[in-house]
């Protein structure tokens, strides 16, 4: 809805209502959702009490689906139709996920993104993390006692822009708004930061089910500013239950299992792993379905040495962080753990002895990431708290390019560039009369375009015919606050407009999306269709006391035309809000967001000029 | 023609469509910035501009102000760092220094980045770490060297055309630091 009533910066423009919004953390092994009720973070609990919902999805063959523990206790008799760890499938191609080793589904081909054949139909990551995500909202609506405003979604800071478009598809899916994709152990340094008022520099140390990230921060008069990440977007806990897997299967001589065994080797490692967090030695114990045992007696020493070149693996990612920040070790005050991975010790040693100091462990590092989701939500939803003047300054993990000559990047976007962040390179034609030119957008550090990711590809077309050379195609990169990318081209040469703005999409386009949507609606019953008519008809008053408004206040923005374009389209809307129809008053509620597009433009220009120039902005009436 | 890529143009590209970053942040046009008081005034500005101060407007409205942080992130990238601050300077004084080639560059300093260049070479292909290490900690000296001058250049003599030569140089130096750099991630790897 455009053209709000405008108010101070940092403040909501009704005060005193509570808007109900949430984190949650949406992880490899399991997710949780947090929010902020009476000024405190608090993490809210399932049905069954536990917090931490396993993020596991079972499709029964008859439509049904379950989530979380019901799911889990089938993962290893169900185990195809049982999806565990589906977040290292998100905005991942077939041969990703293959050479992940893991073949355990019955994996699709699809442009994009890997789908999942399943008892219930193939079904895309995203879907599957929308189940979890439901599962979440559900019981945060019900917890809250009312409808969510919006979530702040945690991701590794380390996905790249597949990744995370696909998380916020799998969000929009399970019918939330979301309020910020935020990185994962930028949401721990919120939550740590705020709670120790800390300043500094800061490094998070984020080792979580199938993902590791690694951020240094610096925290200076309540800014958290990210000054570099890096990671590894495929290494977590699951590896190390891999690696105790292999080394057990070797033991047994049961190299070659079916995938119902495999999975159950692969829990009971989970559970050794964890027991050796607490104890020298554990038992390993699985019965195959054949009858036969697998039985060992695991030491802490052994599990170490299997690991060994897991752990080393973590350490790449922190030098190469460190030296982007052109930081040495000593400079780093603190190192905070996050992710259930780091109760590992020989993780704790590893980092211990790489930043010569003990690391910070003095928040759960299962619920950190889902607290600070929390406390920005609250922020994000307009209930500013007073002890939230703080301001959040985060990067982008990847670099962004394009293809050139020869199959070459030019990059566009450098890695740890701050974001939002807009940067545009000139490029030209380079055969005579070339009308068209092909678009690849690419992602990541390495110089040749087949060994980074492919974003997109497009055409700019209606270049009017010139010499080689003589075209000149500005091509901008704008990444938001989500660390989110569009490409636009344009030809400036000639003079001759010709462009093309692009969001790269993954597997599921808006369209399907919004497909999806309106299906659930579709069978809705009567009481959810006065519900949804209701929203409507508020929205739209909303939005008819707003743009009057404006036009009282800056009127003169507006040439005649304009302004009665937009004070007819106003009549329309009132007239239709008075009516039944929810869809017509949507449509109309679309063209008069869109009408005054340019309107609420200027409106935001001359508020933000003003708040530049040192006015308070209150004073501007606006 | 439907095919292939594009030809590279332009390697740095200001824009100027929300005002030149010096006002933005209220600092004098000329070289020689305080970090501390450049770090003070970003913060200030992104403290009234990030659309995250905005949030509960909708995202017309939003997209204007990340527009202007993404303007201000811009801007305190190139007025840090030394030789994309000198670059800035020269684009508002309309100067490229890519295509400015009135000033060649002068043999010593060739002959030194020649010598450079092999010992990186060197050193990267016997996956002499330390060595690079070392390489990269003498061109970070050389180039600050050369930053000093950059000052005199600008604001005490106003002498462009010695300070677009020496930002050349330094552009020089930059792009080996940088091959350094992968040559560094890529043996680490």
């Amino acid at each position: 809805m455009a053209l709000l009533q405008l108010a101070e910066p940092g403040q909501s423009a009704a005060p005193h209502e509570h808007r109900l919004a949430v984190g949650i953390d949406l992880g490899t092994t399991h997710s949780l959702v947090a929010t902020v009720r009476h000024s405190l973070p608090e993490c809210l609990p399932g049905e069954q009490c536990g917090i931490l919902l396993p993020s596991i999805v079972r499709y029964l063959a008859d439509g049904s689906v379950q989530v979380g523990r019901e799911a889990a206790e089938h993962q290893a008799t169900d185990s195809q139709n049982t999806i565990v760890s589906v977040k290292r499938f998100m905005g991942r191609g077939l041969a990703d996920v293959e050479a992940g080793a893991s073949k355990q589904y019955d994996f699709v081909d699809a442009d994009g993104m890997v789908r999942i054949n399943t008892v219930a139909g193939v079904k895309s990551p995203v879907e599957v993390s929308a189940e979890i995500l439901k599962v979440l909202r559900q019981r945060a609506e019900s917890r809250l006692g009312g409808e969510l405003v919006g979530a702040v979604i945690t991701v590794p800071a380390y996905f790249d822009d597949a990744q995370r478009q696909a998380t916020k598809d799998a969000a929009r899916l399970a019918g939330l708004n979301v309020l910020r994709l935020l990185n994962e152990p930028t949401a721990a340094a919120i939550a740590y930061g705020l709670d120790n008022e800390t300043e500094g520099t800061y490094a998070v140390f984020d080792l979580g089910g199938g993902t590791f990230d690694f951020s240094v921060l610096k925290l200076s008069r309540g800014v958290f500013e990210v000054l570099a990440t890096s990671g590894d977007a495929a290494l977590g806990g699951d590896d190390f239950d891999q690696a105790l897997a292999m080394w057990l299967r070797e033991q047994g001589g049961a190299s070659d299992l079916p995938p119902e065994d495999s999975r159950a080797v692969l829990v009971e490692c989970r559970r050794v792993k964890e027991a050796l967090s607490r104890a020298s030695a554990e038992q390993a114990h699985v019965t195959l379905s054949d009858g036969r045992e697998l039985c060992a007696s695991v030491t802490r020493e052994q599990f170490e040495a299997l690991t060994a070149k897991l752990v080393a693996k973590t350490l790449t990612p922190v030098r190469k962080a460190l030296r982007d920040a052109h930081l040495d070790v000593e400079d780093v005050k603190g190192v905070v753990l996050v992710g259930g991975a780091t109760r590992m010790p020989q993780i704790r040693a590893a980092v211990e002895q790489h930043f010569g100091r003990e690391p910070l462990t003095d928040i759960d590092p299962d619920k950190v990431v889902a607290i600070g989701a929390a406390i920005q939500a609250n922020v994000l939803a307009g209930n500013r708290r007073d002890e939230d003047d703080w301001l959040l300054l985060d990067v982008i993990p990847l670099s962004l390019g394009i293809e050139t000559m020869g199959g070459l990047v030019e990059k566009i976007v450098t890695r740890n560039s701050t974001i939002p962040t807009a940067k545009a390179q000139e490029f030209t034609t380079y055969k005579d009369g070339q009308t068209a030119m092909a678009i690849h957008v690419v992602q990541g550090e390495r110089e040749l375009v087949r060994d980074c990711r492919s974003l997109a590809r497009f055409e700019l077309r209606g270049i009017p015919p010139m010499a080689a050379g003589a075209a000149r195609i500005r091509v901008t990169f704008q990444v938001d606050a989500d660390g989110l990318l569009s490409v636009s081209a344009r030809e400036t040469g000639s003079g001759v407009e010709a462009s093309i703005t692009v969001k790269p999409s993954y597997g599921l386009s808006d369209d399907e999306i919004a497909g999806m949507l309106r299906a659930g609606f579709d069978h809705a019953d009567a009481d959810m269709r006065m519900r949804a008519l209701r929203e409507q008809q508020v929205e739209a008053q909303r939005m008819i006391e707003a743009v009057q408004s404006a036009l009282a206040v800056d009127g003169d923005l507006l040439d005649a035309a304009e302004c009665q374009a937009i004070h007819a389209a106003l009549n329309e809307l009132t007239a239709l809000n008075a009516g039944d129809d929810a869809r017509q008053i949507k449509t109309a509620l679309d063209a008069m967001n869109k009408l005054t597009e340019t309107f609420a433009a200027r409106r935001m220009d001359k508020t933000i000029r003003a708040a530049l120039a040192g006015q308070k902005v209150d004073d501007l009436k606006v | 023609m439907r095919t292939a890529a594009l030809s590279f143009v332009n390697p740095m590209n200001f824009s100027d469509a929300l005002g030149d970053y010096f006002s933005l942040f209220g600092l004098p046009r000329r070289y020689a910035v305080d970090p501390a008081t450049l770090e003070s005034a970003y913060l200030d500005v992104q403290a009234k501009i990030h659309p995250d101060r905005y949030a509960h407007l909708p995202e017309n409205e939003r997209r204007i102000a990340m527009q202007w942080a993404s303007h201000a992130n811009e801007g305190y990238r190139v007025l840090r760092r030394p030789v994309p601050r000198a670059r800035y300077l020269l684009h508002l004084a309309g100067i490229d220094p890519q295509i400015e080639s009135n000033t060649a560059m002068p043999a010593d300093f060739l002959m030194r980045q020649m010598l450079l260049r092999e010992a990186v070479e060197e050193a990267e292909q016997d996956g002499d770490v330390a060595t690079l290490d070392n390489l990269l900690r003498e061109l970070r000296r050389d180039a600050r060297t050369m930053e000093q001058s950059l000052a005199d250049d600008f604001d005490a003599r106003g002498d462009l055309i010695a300070a677009t030569a020496r930002v050349r140089q330094l552009m020089f130096l930059e792009r080996l630091q940088e091959e350094i750099g992968s040559a560094l991630e890529t043996l680490e790897n």
